[in-house]
């Protein structure tokens, strides 16, 4: 009796602890196929009739209007901390001088579309989850059905439009302020010609460090929007669910920023 | 009596959640231009069969049928394109947030039927004014409205479609005395108006027998009891009388299994 006892008790151990592991791995599968599931019928959405012109029109306007300020101001302080630290760092192996290249190409391939996706997840991303969840809430989106209106193709598709075009527009206004920012510090702080900063990150930058910034912006931007129509149009329990929507959005679309960026610069230098 | 094929039924439906069956086999119709009211207290499964029927929750089993075509096995799209036949009050009224109440009025007429924004605006203003709301009302958003003009424009937005099948859910919740017998009023008049059948649920009796030609109360995802809106009150069924006498008989012990 005693000995079948201890048989069982590793047996127990083991279930008790692979079934939870299990579960776990269950529920995060069938998480990962409801998104894909969802971003399959958000993108036939985006990109099949109907569309609605009144509202891609205002979610450009939301999305890449009112999120210029926010880029501007974070492209700027990092351009030009980045340009500080470069040359601090830089100063150990005396390659101060190539702190403006280094900086157009930091900013450009990486810092530029990052940030400005970052600002997005943090502004957009939130906020369409709010207002996707709030209309689950209170019944707007089973209006919308009836109402002979797919939601998908009225609230969903706007949405990742704007995110996928705006985000590469918004990161080429990044690029440039972030590298102004650069030459800002440099000229200003540490005495550097103005003329040869410019001169330097002219001759650095080749098409494709531009181009492959804006690509991770389009996939970034998808991302944003993505995540937040997501967590908003499932959202369910009320206020409490609404603001739960709200946090996975963020969180969910800036650990994929991080994941996506990664997998694309790798793609990126392979390719090149 | 003669047998008419109804407007609108369901056909044995079995709704379950995490394995309680909330519609255990409802059979409901009602005929065309007649007026159905389900009644029945909280979790007996009123919302749920108004949500079986207007495709937003797929029954387990069981048929849903409007002109005796099968509603369960249609595609989003073919559902969308079925939903110009009917109108819907919410609870809440489900106004979008984001737009004024005129928009919201003529939404599914701009949206769904390709009508040109000023004929629709025209339209939107006409159905207001048939729901007491005047013109100055349009152009405020949904946020800037009392809740009884809430629950008018969202009438609006039904019947501007002229519907032939409407269904209100729960118009009466969270108005005062004196605004839900207005709203009772607006709902019998629009339906008389229009001719529709129409399909309500409610707690509320006043509202049942003023709105309802016909009454089923609905008790633990089944009919209990159906019958003419003014014979309520004389049905012998002990769940419907205790109902129907709630208000006389007073609070009941909320931990017995026996209230309805």
């Amino acid at each position: 009796m005693a000995a079948a006892k201890a048989r069982r008790a590793p047996n127990r151990l083991r279930s008790n602890l692979v079934r939870p592991l299990g579960r776990s791995t269950l529920a995060a599968a069938r998480r990962v196929g409801a998104v894909g599931v969802f971003g399959a019928r958000a993108t036939i959405a985006a990109l099949s009739p109907p569309w609605f012109p009144g509202q891609i029109r205002r979610q450009f306007v939301a999305i890449g209007f009112f999120s210029l300020p926010v880029v501007g101001l974070t492209a700027i302080f990092t351009g030009a901390a980045l340009a500080l630290n470069i040359f601090t760092g830089g100063g150990r192996f005396n390659a101060e001088q190539v702190m403006p290249q280094i900086v157009a190409l930091g900013i450009t391939r990486e810092l530029g579309p990052v940030l400005a996706a970052l600002m997005l997840a943090g502004r957009v991303s939130a906020a369409i989850a709010a207002e996707i969840g709030a209309m689950r809430a209170t019944e707007q989106i089973d209006a919308m059905h009836t109402l002979s209106t797919d939601p998908f193709s009225y609230l969903v598709g706007p949405r990742l439009l704007a995110g996928v075009l705006m985000l590469p527009l918004l990161t080429l206004v990044a690029d440039t302020i972030g590298v102004a920012g650069g030459w800002l510090a440099a000229t200003r702080v540490l005495d550097f010609s103005s003329a040869a900063y410019i001169r330097n990150t002219i001759d650095v930058l080749q098409g494709w460090d531009i181009v492959s910034g804006l690509i991770k912006a389009a996939v970034f931007g998808y991302i944003v929007a993505l995540m937040g129509c997501y967590h908003g149009y499932t959202a369910k329990g009320g206020a409490r669910g609404v603001g739960r929507a709200t946090t996975r959005a963020v969180v969910s679309s800036a650990i994929l920023i991080f994941a996506s960026d990664y997998l694309l610069t790798t793609v990126f230098t392979q390719a090149s | 009596m003669t047998q008419t094929r109804p407007k609108f039924a369901w056909k044995g439906v079995i709704k379950r959640f995490e394995g309680r069956a909330v519609l255990d086999g409802l059979n409901l119709s009602v005929a065309q231009g007649r007026s159905l009211v389900i009644i029945g207290g909280s979790g007996q499964g009123k919302s749920v069969a108004i949500k079986t029927a207007l495709g937003l929750l797929r029954p387990d089993a069981g048929q849903i049928e409007l002109d005796g075509h099968s509603l369960v096995d249609l595609s989003q799209g073919q559902r969308r394109q079925l939903f110009s036949r009917v109108g819907v009050l919410f609870q809440g009224a489900a106004l979008f947030d984001s737009l004024t109440v005129w928009e919201n009025v003529a939404f599914r007429l701009i949206n769904a039927d390709g009508v040109p924004r000023k004929a629709a605006k025209d339209r939107a203003i006409e159905a207001l004014d048939q729901v007491r709301l005047g013109p100055d009302v349009a152009h405020r958003f949904p946020s800037e409205l009392s809740g009884g003009m809430q629950k008018r424009a969202g009438l609006a937005r039904a019947v501007v479609g002229q519907p032939e099948i409407l269904f209100f859910d729960e118009p009466t919740t969270g108005l005062d005395p004196i605004t839900a017998m207005a709203i009772n009023q607006l709902i019998s008049d629009q339906v008389r108006r229009l001719g529709s059948t129409a399909i309500s649920i409610t707690h509320d009796l006043v509202s049942a027998q003023m709105i309802g030609d016909e009454i089923a109360m609905l008790h633990e995802g089944r009919i209990r009891w159906r019958g003419l809106a003014r014979d309520l009150g004389q049905a012998e069924d002990p769940v419907v009388r205790r109902y129907a006498d709630a208000a006389r008989l007073g609070p009941v012990d909320l931990r017995s299994r026996e209230i309805v």
